[in-house]
């Protein structure tokens, strides 16, 4: 039995393999055969010549990295070589021959003409020899024994109950890590604005405010509430739309307006049991653009049949169905936003959605808004 | 030649020159060329054409080529079971017909999820005539003006009095954003084109033409949306197209794009390119070397 | 001492100074160090260690260099990379960003990019450098797995590379989201979709991580320290317990001629070794650097800084989140609202469920395997993956999932490129990714028998010379040559299958009785069809048959007509 077996399978136990000898018996390392580098002078020195070549090819390369790193721009004017950046391609295609050509080198070095002869060399068992073992465990034992602490129950379990309990600050250090969620998730910064000044609607990266009379059947547009832009408008913060921040209610906030012919949409139901019917304006829906699924923002809209297409995961929302799920792996249906038209005709909204929009969570349906 | 003058009779051949017959048959040609030129009607500009006469040609070219799906009158014909064959043309206006027909879209090949670009079959003058026949028979857009998606007149953006380079700039600028914004979704943000429900997709929009961007955001071909005039105004439609003549004549500074579709694309290369090469190297590594049967004169 | 470099004193103790030259340089060096660090025990057996030669098994070396590669560019990154979400107006040299509010990260890598001379080139780099890493650590793992070399002693070392497969892929999402750009920032908001779907604490930790609502000024500035110091440090770590593991047990060798299980049998660690693995780094890093030169990636220029109301068709996450991006996309929408609360299935089993469960069972499989096989020995001979047809059909059950999961995430591009329903494609995948995994394994698994087989039959028969010979009678034989004695031993060079337990034994001995039945049948079931090395017996029989064959087709053709060689006349 060859050493490297476990003391315990000397005798093995029923279902377990069996080390055999094959059927035909080992016929040891073949001899060594020579390469032609190896008996032939010339073809050595010609190996040889092959190796510097490639290494001086490659100092090339470096002297030509050099080159394009300092006479190829960058900035405002880089040079452009047939369509392509220059500056970028020359340094990456110099380094890398360079690098390639040493690595090429050293290996046909290795192949032709390092010594090839096989070596053997023995393996040892993983496992350590057993006076190795005797000695450690038996270290151990005095070790242990020396602590007492197998003998002394009460300051091993008050140790044990001591450094147990320091996991604690670890984990309570991490509170500060952002504050608890409250209710953040359930409203937006769409509402019904002040008493003199409803929530516009406005088209996103033009700010424009929207008139019902401006859009076509078919038309879709990608819009965000005014407040963005005009916080002071509707009693809002400055401070409060300003970087960071900005970008937290556009990620809750964005909205989709599609108009449609008014005969394709069906009635829906609000979640307080209510009707749709006074959410749109002459055809004009109002849905929030970001997925129930994940949160991706969605307009990829196919006209002719309204169906809003998430490109992060497919999932499909019918805009003429109260936002239903038609395909896809999103859960829950788009939420839509009630709006109306003021006085001069602009798109505003009625309220915030009445459901938290975005992503599920898990105490989304728990509290009330 | 002697050929041509062979057939002359046996009296004249001898009294022309070798060359005599071919001059003739060169003189004839020109003749009868010039003679055509000058003669036959003109088919190249016809601006003082009356649009009556246009809207006529272009029905006759419409009753030709259109009229098969999208029914004489351009009413839309319903298949037996009540589906959409061709829609109605009553009020898509002249633009519709000059990006459809222009891209090659229409005439469709056979009728599937979306027709694709392919080959225009139309001249300009007829895709003039049938857009003109279209938008006689109801209301839409109509073709614009060089000017509205004219780049090279960006307006006077930043208030300096002039316009100029500057300008132009911020055009395109503000055209990303709006691009970033609308587009992308759909289009992708190379403009390489994406997946929509059922077999539909958005196409490549780069190579395009800059009239044809600016008709089909403004006529929301197929499944499109209409990005009509009161969605995304003309000075912002003519922003996004800055922005993809932009993108159309920049230099690649990363190197190839394989497409610029993305992680899925990138991810391809990094095996297929990446791993296969540095795979192939590998097996040269631990390959076997060349033997010989000689021996080594062992000194 | 038996060692004498010089006679100079060195030492404060009694022995004698003496003056005999000065040593050489070189040696004088060594002797410096040796006297400090004692690195002539610890050299001695490493200097010509011996690692046997087969491409296969370089493809960790694949995984080692490239991971070098990374820290190098990645340290240059480091020094112009600015990982804030503060924002900032752009004005660097990119034109069509001129003036557009962005995060300071998303800003300083367009500097990077367009600003810094081999800016863009390292970035590039550093990109194609993770995705070789992570790709290279999979077919490494797909070899080391196919071969069994995961077997005892080196199951550790199997579990630590499923550990650095996890972080790689950590360290690459990380990686890829620090610029901010609108493609990443999807995906950290996909992310952020993740956690709030988790149970109960869900929204808490998307607050916690963000450091407030999505999306917070802190998930940059948080990334960048667990990419470049958190994470690269267990990283290296586990990289040198991998390393550590592999000297100690020595590397795994096929089977063959002069080969063992006692013994390795290659070349020493110096020169050749150490040759052809360097070698292989400048190579690895000189792709690398081409790919970066020549190969696009992560365009961020054109995506544009992140925001929440932007996104691009074709989004997806880098090539190895793939297949929970496709699990994700394919599943049917299974959300239960309950007592108010919001179980969302459609997300946890693709992403909360799948990877810690593919995580577990490829940690588990060497363990499952020598449960089921009661194989306790220690291997260090190689087996090719025919020999272990289930252990192999496994495998390709696996990736067959893996790679339908994988699909389904380009679902879209699939849907461009092809002219395909992107609808169908998903209805599709759902079917495929279940019943893929079992045609492939039933599949796999047969092929492997058959190519034993196949093995087999050359074993016995010869192998087929190509040569046709016909008899008087007109019919066709095909010579077979008897194999030559080392692909004779090589084939053969295996261990035979274990018996399983009789259900009798098990009920006799009655302690373990439920397990040791389960056990019984699973190994019956491991090692079906499993074709067994012939005896010696069977194959000094057969190869007496084959010589007696040969005879007699050469007598039928000496004394017919038809001859093989050249006519006479």
């Amino acid at each position: 039995m060859s050493d490297t077996s476990t003391p315990d399978q000397q005798a093995p136990e029923p279902g377990t393999a069996l080390e055999t000898a094959g059927p035909i018996p080992d016929p040891g390392l073949p001899a060594h055969t020579w390469r032609p580098t190896d008996v032939d002078p010339a073809k050595e020195r010609r190996a040889e010549r092959q190796v510097a070549a490639l290494f001086g090819l490659s100092a090339l390369c470096t002297v030509a990295f050099l080159v394009a790193y300092f006479t190829l721009d960058v900035g405002d004017d880089w040079h452009v070589v047939g369509g392509f950046g220059a500056s970028s391609m020359a340094l990456g295609v110099t380094l890398g021959l360079a690098l390639m050509l040493i690595g090429i080198g050293v290996i046909h070095w290795a192949r032709k003409l390092m010594g090839d002869h096989e070596i053997v060399e023995m393996r040892h068992s993983a496992r350590s020899s057993d006076e190795d073992r005797e000695g450690t465990l038996q270290a151990l034992d005095d070790g242990l024994e020396e602590s007492g602490i197998g003998r002394r129950p009460l300051i091993r379990n008050s140790l044990l109950g001591a450094v147990g309990l320091l996991g604690l600050p670890a984990v309570v250090l991490l509170r500060d890590l952002g504050p608890l969620p409250g209710k953040k998730l359930y409203h937006t910064i769409w509402g019904d604005g002040t008493a003199d000044a409803p929530m516009r609607i406005v088209r996103d990266g033009i700010w424009t405010p929207i008139l019902a009379s401006d859009l076509e059947i078919g038309d879709l547009v990608n819009c965000q509430p005014d407040a963005l832009m005009n916080p002071q408008r509707y009693g809002i913060d400055p401070s409060e739309v300003e970087g960071v921040n900005l970008q937290v209610h556009k990620s809750k906030a964005s909205l989709v307006l599609l108009r449609m012919d008014p005969g394709d949409i069906i009635p829906g139901k609000a979640a307080d049991g209510g009707s749709r019917d006074n959410w749109t304006v002459d055809g004009i829906v109002a849905y929030s653009k970001i997925c129930t699924h994940v949160g991706c923002p969605i307009s990829l809209n196919e006209r002719t049949t309204h169906h809003l297409l998430c490109p992060c995961h497919q999932s499909t929302f019918d805009l003429a169905d109260s936002g239903k799920v038609v395909f896809g792996p999103a859960g829950r249906p788009l939420p839509q936003l009630p709006i109306k038209v003021d006085e001069q005709g602009y798109l505003v909204a009625r309220s915030d959605f009445d459901e938290p929009v975005g992503p599920s969570f898990w105490e989304r349906d728990y509290y009330e808004r | 030649m002697r050929l041509l003058n062979r057939t002359a009779g046996r009296l004249s051949r001898h009294r022309r020159g070798p060359l005599a017959g071919l001059l003739v048959l060169v003189l004839g040609l020109l003749l009868t060329g010039g003679l055509y030129a000058v003669l036959a009607p003109a088919q190249a500009d016809n601006t003082d054409q009356d649009n009556a006469a246009l809207v006529k040609e272009g029905r006759e070219l419409f009753l030709v080529g259109c009229a098969f799906c999208h029914g004489q009158n351009g009413e839309g014909i319903l298949t037996q079971g009540g589906s959409q064959y061709g829609p109605a043309l009553t009020d898509v206006g002249a633009a519709a017909v000059d990006f459809q027909v222009g891209t090659g879209r229409m005439p469709m090949a056979v009728p599937g999820s979306q027709a694709p670009r392919k080959k225009v079959v139309y001249n300009d003058k007829e895709i003039e005539a049938l857009a003109a026949y279209v938008a006689s028979l109801g209301t839409g857009p109509a073709v614009p003006d060089a000017d509205l998606y004219d780049t090279s007149s960006p307006g006077d953006l930043n208030g300096d009095g002039t316009e100029d380079e500057k300008d132009r700039d911020l055009l395109v600028t503000r055209g990303s954003q709006i691009f970033l914004a609308n587009c992308t979704a759909c289009h992708n943000f190379e403009g390489s084109g994406g997946a929509m429900p059922r077999g539909g997709f958005a196409p490549k929009i780069r190579g395009v033409d800059s009239k044809h961007i600016y008709e089909a955001m403004l006529t929301g071909p197929q499944s499109m949306d209409t990005f009509s005039d009161g969605n995304i105004p003309p000075e912002d439609k003519k922003a996004v197209i800055a922005y993809l003549e932009t993108l159309d004549k920049s230099p690649s500074y990363s190197g190839f794009t394989f497409g610029g579709l993305g992680p899925v694309s990138e991810g391809i290369i990094a095996w297929l390119c990446g791993l296969g090469l540095l795979v192939g190297f590998a097996v040269w590594i631990a390959a076997h070397t060349t033997r010989t049967s000689k021996q080594k004169d062992e000194a | 001492m038996s060692v004498d470099v010089s006679k100079v004193a060195k030492t404060n103790g009694t022995e004698p100074a003496t003056t005999s030259g000065a040593p050489k340089a070189a040696g004088a060096i060594a002797n410096w160090a040796d006297e400090r660090l004692g690195l002539g025990t610890a050299m001695k057996k490493n200097l010509r260690k011996v690692f046997p030669d087969h491409w296969s098994f370089m493809l960790g070396e694949i995984a080692l260099w490239s991971f070098v590669v990374l820290l190098l560019t990645g340290v240059f990154l480091t020094l112009w990379f600015d990982p804030s979400m503060t924002e900032v107006q752009y004005n660097g040299s990119y034109d069509p960003l001129r003036g557009v509010h962005m995060s300071s990260a998303m800003a300083s890598t367009l500097d990077i990019s367009f600003d810094v001379r081999g800016g863009l080139l390292m970035r590039q780099m550093h990109h194609w450098a993770a995705m070789i890493f992570i790709a290279s650590m999979m077919i490494h793992m797909l070899r080391v797995y196919l071969t069994g070399a995961f077997r005892k002693p080196r199951e550790l070392n199997w579990v630590i590379g499923t550990l650095l497969l996890l972080l790689g892929t950590i360290e690459g999402f990380t990686g890829y989201s620090l610029p901010d750009d609108l493609l990443s920032g999807t995906g950290v908001r996909a992310a952020d979709g993740f956690m709030k779907a988790s149970p109960v604490v869900g929204s808490y930790m998307s607050f916690f991580l963000f450091g407030g609502e999505f999306p917070g000024d802190s998930i940059i500035p948080r990334f960048y320290a667990m990419h470049i110091l958190l994470i690269p440090g267990i990283l290296l770590a586990l990289v040198a317990a991998h390393m550590l593991l592999l000297v100690y047990h020595k590397h795994t060798q096929w089977p063959g001629p002069g080969r063992t299980e006692e013994n390795v049998v290659g070349y020493p660690m110096l020169p050749v070794y150490m040759a052809k693995a360097g070698g292989f780094f400048f190579i690895v890093f000189g792709t690398i650097a081409l790919m970066g030169g020549l190969f696009s990636i992560n365009p961020v220029w054109k995506l544009g800084p992140y925001d929440p109301s932007k996104v691009t068709a074709g989004s997806q996450p880098d090539w190895y989140m793939g297949w929970p991006d496709g699990l994700l996309r394919i599943i049917p929408p299974w959300e239960t609202h309950i007592w108010g609360i919001t179980v969302s299935w459609n997300i946890m089993l693709p992403i909360l469920v799948a990877p810690p469960l593919m995580l577990m069972v490829l940690m588990v499989l060497p363990f499952l395997e020598a449960w089921i096989t009661g194989d306790k020995r220690e291997h260090h001979l190689l087996q090719r993956p025919r020999n272990a047809p289930t252990r192999t059909g496994i495998m390709a059950g696996l990736m067959t999932f893996y790679g339908l999961a994988w699909a389904a995430g380009g679902n879209d591009i699939i849907a461009i490129k092809m002219h395909l329903s992107i609808n169908q494609i998903t209805y599709f995948m759902r079917g495929a990714v279940i019943i893929g995994p079992i045609i492939a394994f039933f599949i796999a698994r047969r092929w492997c028998i058959s190519l034993q087989r196949h093995d087999e039959g050359k074993l016995l028969h010869g192998y087929e010379s190509g040569v046709l010979v016909r008899s008087p009678d007109g019919g066709y034989a095909e010579k077979h040559l008897p194999l030559p004695e080392a692909d004779a031993y090589r084939l053969t060079a295996r261990d035979a299958d274990p018996t399983p337990e009789s259900v009798d034994e098990i009920e006799e001995s009655g302690h373990q009785v439920g397990r040791r039945r389960i056990r019984a049948r699973l190994q019956a079931l491991f090692f079906a069809d499993n074709v067994q090395n012939p005896t010696a017996e069977e194959i000094e029989e057969a190869s007496h048959h084959a010589e007696h064959e040969l005879h007699e087709l050469e007598s039928q053709i000496a004394a017919g007509p038809n001859r093989h060689g050249p006519t006479e006349d």
